[in-house]
């Protein structure tokens, strides 16, 4: 492929924050209210208004900057970034310029099996705008203001990824740690959490970056990976065609999956930042951090760990249950209240569960089987009443009713038979009846031994112990 | 009755002497008399009635404050819920306030009987009141001359017995300058000390709303309604609120006075500075001792104000922008239209000026030579106040280099009526509180003194102008034809 090429991208996440009230307002922040009904005096940017800093915002971005080990500054700045469009009612945003709350820190993704550390240039505060609704208004644009001033974290990455996978990566793990976090819903669809990407190409060996593009907007995994590959595309055949990139501002259009040029660095607005002389400095004291350190979850990294050394869980396992909070904590209860291992507790919530929940498009908070019943379920597997098979089938009707794996049990007759008398009289039959097989094995045809156990497990519906069969027939066909 | 401070007026209210209602109609009457000042650009005569017949029946349980059924006036950049606010501005004519500011709040549940709305410069832009887009105001003791501005509806108001008093705004002088100008008594507090919320923002770190009345006391009566902290303003400080007429009558005895030598220089009409030496001759024979102090930036403090105002105005006057409130351009073609239309037509040349000049001196590449050297200075001319406070309890000086100029004198000068505001810009830069304080009168108009105090020293403030004027007679002075 395109060998000779590198390429280099640098992504800026905004994650909306999970406060009740707006940034600067005590308007709410619920999503898909009736248009203009969540925007108060202060939303409307009316004359004599003044913005009050929320302080559950201010608290979520100090987790955030805990989180990926940056710097909390002490003292940060909030300042006007000023321009005209009929979404933002002030004529200027409040954002962070000069001083960011949070400074630099890092964040390690895994791409095919390795670890690569990604630097974190900063994270600021700053409040959304509205929206513009270009249907249904006859040839006008109407404005909705529901959304002005909801917290937004935007988090700058450095330029350290070198390809969409890459990106696709990061974009996933700050995703995980931000619900992880508990300080964003992290729904793409409703646009809590969506990026800009910065990228650009260079021959390889090159120190220098080349000239960047900033695609716009992207709210989804798939999209950032399509609109990269796309851009790095269209880069290098710029270039290789013996054009320039030019430094601008492009759109990706998921429909005819393309992007195009927004605006030139010559058409960039001049945003004439200053310091929001209606707002008082951030002052994050040493209180306040270690008041937060102490609130603050166990971290993804630390909690993998922690799994793969006191519950013996491979990578994959480990790195899955740790993907989210409550992931995590229905896996360690179910280990807590059942008598199974560990192991088989992981391989049941990654497996069968995780699957079960995917078909039906549910989240782990949202499951049918509570942690409660699962551990009933594997219980029954650990002391030898039912067959790892038999489970499936009892967690099976579990997902469609509040039963409890005993219940179903009793109800379905579903019980191993580990009564050896029982188990012997079918075996002596199936030995009677199939007198060629026996000889068959007898000469050495060991695969014959599979015929055996499955007739006997047919002849008893599945409810025998496996173990005993097996240990069984073997003596009986010696 | 009309010619009586609040004060008095009280007393009046509450010895039967005469009812609120009384009391507001007598106003109302007089304000349709002198129409021809254009001090108010709204009288909303309805409701004054109604808050004065609440007023006397809360008079009569006993349970009333001070300033429980006395008729004042808004300056009209303090909002109104239900009422026109329109910051003296073409662009605000048809904005009815759907809220009322902090400071409308705090007067209303004092029992306050507003009047109406006051005339001021367009959006507090000016000196003179002639940017107002309701036309100027007249000076009452002399009707060629202009009030002073921002606040030259409050001051003429005031001044002619339109209101018992009123309320302004100062962000370069706008209380002080006017109060000087039509002989009253204007205070500007620190900054933080009275709420900002729902006073139209012209330059948010410099801006301060403030009482003009006849006299010290009706100021303190006034601050002690207006100030505190407001958890909807940031920038509003959380400090006690002292009683300010405890110590009014405090003595003047061993007063340090500091005169800051570059306020007398150049520039000074010599009739002016003849009658604020005959001022201070007055404290030196209250017990003060007067010495020359020295602040050496003050020279910077209008070019530093200059950048600094009119930078935080091109941002405060973004949300003007005809999409969802004020004045909206007929047929807009696109967007841009509607913009370059509302904004072109819906603001007054000097709004214009400043936010032209604000936008420049915050654009790439001059932030950092204007914006940012301004703010260098700034902290300079603070350092200067500190240190001269430091070494003396207040200074004093003039308010203004001359008296009432003459309406359409300097309105096509920017340069020439930026420099009447020479001597009030640098306190607003610095924070500090200052009073414009009746001293006499220089060709018939009156001059006023300015006295300029430490961070929250407006109770001392108050108690040097009350003893000023308890052998002083200046402030009791009544302009012809308005007795």
């Amino acid at each position: 492929m395109r060998s000779q090429w590198e390429t280099v991208i640098g992504l800026e996440i905004h994650a909306q924050l999970a406060t009740k009230s707006k940034i600067f307002s005590g308007a709410s922040t619920a999503y898909g209210a009736e248009p203009n009904t969540q925007a108060c005096a202060v939303d409307l940017g009316l004359p004599g208004v003044l913005p009050v800093l929320n302080k559950e915002a201010v608290r979520m971005a100090v987790i955030f900057g805990m989180a990926v080990e940056a710097h909390i500054a002490p003292y940060s700045v909030f300042a006007r970034k000023n321009y005209f469009y009929p979404d933002l009612p002030k004529g200027y945003q409040i954002s962070q310029m000069e001083l960011p709350i949070v400074g630099i820190g890092h964040l390690d993704i895994d791409v095919d099996g390795v670890s690569k550390r990604i630097g974190i240039t900063r994270a600021h505060l700053e409040e959304d705008a509205g929206k513009s609704l270009h249907e249904n208004f006859h040839g006008l644009t109407g404005i909705d203001l529901n959304r002005a001033g909801t917290p937004l974290l935007e988090i700058v990455s450095e330029p350290e990824m070198s390809s969409a996978k890459e990106a696709v990566a990061y974009m996933r793990k700050m995703h995980e740690l931000v619900r992880y976090l508990g300080i964003c819903d992290g729904n793409m669809q409703e646009g809590s959490f969506r990026c800009d990407a910065n990228v650009s190409v260079r021959p390889k060996g090159q120190q220098e970056f080349g000239t960047r593009a900033e695609i716009k907007n992207i709210n989804s995994f798939k999209f950032v990976e399509k609109a990269i590959n796309h851009e790095v595309e269209r880069q290098i055949e710029l270039i290789e065609s013996g054009g320039k990139v030019v430094q601008e501002t492009r759109l990706y259009d998921s429909d005819k999956d393309e992007t195009r040029s927004m605006r030139s660095k010559e058409e960039a607005n001049d945003y004439r930042y200053f310091p929001d002389p209606d707002l008082l400095p951030v002052l994050v004291d040493e209180d306040f951090k270690a008041q937060i350190k102490a609130q603050l979850p166990e971290l993804p990294q630390a909690k993998k760990q922690r799994f793969k050394d006191s519950y013996a869980l491979d990578e994959e396992n480990a790195t899955i249950l740790t993907s989210s909070r409550q992931l995590g904590d229905y896996f360690e209860t179910v280990v807590k209240e059942s008598a199974c291992s560990a192991k088989i507790c992981a391989n049941w919530v990654t497996g069968d569960l995780l699957a079960a929940l995917n078909k039906a498009n549910l989240e782990i908070t949202d499951s049918p089987v509570s942690h409660e019943r699962l551990a009933g379920l594997l219980t029954r597997i650990s002391d030898d009443t039912i067959s790892g098979k038999i489970a499936k089938q009892v967690f099976e009707e579990m997902w469609q009713s509040t039963a409890t794996a005993d219940q179903i049990i009793e109800a379905k007759g579903l019980k191993q038979i580990t009564d050896t008398g029982a188990i012997e009289a079918i075996i002596d039959k199936i030995i009677a009846d199939n007198l060629d097989q026996v000889e068959q094995y007898r000469s050495g045809k060991d695969k014959v031994f599979g015929f055996f156990v499955g007739q006997v497990m047919k002849e008893m519906q599945g409810k025998a112990n496996p173990g005993e069969v097996n240990k069984m027939l073997k003596e009986k066909l010696k | 009755m009309y010619n009586k401070t609040i004060a008095e007026l009280a007393r009046g209210l509450r010895s039967g002497e005469f009812s609120s209602v009384d009391l507001t109609l007598a106003f109302l009457d007089r304000i349709k008399q002198h129409h021809s000042l254009n001090a108010y650009i709204t009288v909303t005569e309805e409701q004054a009635l109604q808050s004065a017949k609440a007023a006397d029946l809360r008079l009569a349980t006993g349970n009333a404050e001070l300033l429980t059924g006395i008729p004042m006036a808004q300056k009209d950049i303090f909002c109104t819920e239900g009422i026109k606010t329109s910051c003296g501005s073409k662009m605000l004519d048809n904005f009815i306030a759907p809220y009322n500011a902090t400071v409308v709040d705090k007067f209303n549940s004092a029992g306050a009987v507003m009047l109406g709305k006051l005339n001021m410069d367009e959006f507090a832009m000016g000196s003179s009141n002639e940017t107002s887009y309701y036309g100027a105001v007249k000076n009452p003791w002399d009707t060629h001359t202009v009030p002073g501005g921002s606040s030259g509806g409050s001051a003429a108001a005031v001044a002619a017995r339109l209101a018992a008093c009123a309320t302004g705004t100062d962000t370069g002088g706008s209380i002080r300058q006017p109060a000087a100008l039509c002989g009253i008594t204007g205070l500007k507090p620190t900054y933080g000390r009275v709420s900002r919320y729902g006073m139209i923002a012209y330059a948010s770190s410099l801006d301060q709303g403030g009482p003009m009345t006849r006299n010290a006391e009706d100021a303190a009566i006034m601050l002690q309604t207006m100030a505190g902290f407001d958890d909807k303003d940031s920038t509003s400080v959380d400090l006690p609120v002292p009683d300010y007429r405890a110590g009014l009558s405090n003595s003047l005895e061993g007063l340090k006075i500091g005169l800051p030598k570059e306020f007398f220089g150049e520039g000074l009409n010599s009739d002016v500075a003849a009658t604020l030496e005959a001022a201070i001759n007055e404290y030196r024979k209250l017990g003060a001792t007067v010495t020359e102090v020295s602040m050496p930036s003050l020279k910077l403090a209008i070019p530093a104000y200059y950048v600094i105002a009119p930078a935080e105005c091109s941002a405060n006057l973004s949300r003007f922008d005809g999409v969802r409130f004020g004045y909206r351009c007929e047929n807009p073609a696109d967007l841009a239209d509607l913009y370059t239309r509302s904004r072109g037509e819906g603001f007054g040349k000097e709004v214009k000026r400043r936010i032209l000049m604000g936008t420049y001196a915050l654009s790439a590449g001059y932030y950092d030579a204007y914006y940012i050297k301004a703010q260098k200075i700034r902290r300079l001319i603070s350092e200067d106040f500190k240190r001269a406070l430091s070494e003396v309890d207040v200074m004093m000086g003039p308010v203004t280099p001359s008296t009432a100029f003459g309406i359409g004198e300097k309105i096509d000068n920017p340069i020439e009526m930026y420099l009447s505001d020479i001597y009030t810009i640098a306190i607003n830069l610095a924070g500090v509180p200052a009073m414009s304080v009746p001293a006499g009168f220089a060709q018939g108009l009156p001059v006023g003194l300015q006295i300029i105090g430490n961070y929250f020293a407006e109770d001392r403030l108050l108690n040097i102008a009350h003893q000023y004027q308890q052998v002083t007679d200046w402030h009791t002075q009544t302009p012809k034809g308005f007795e």
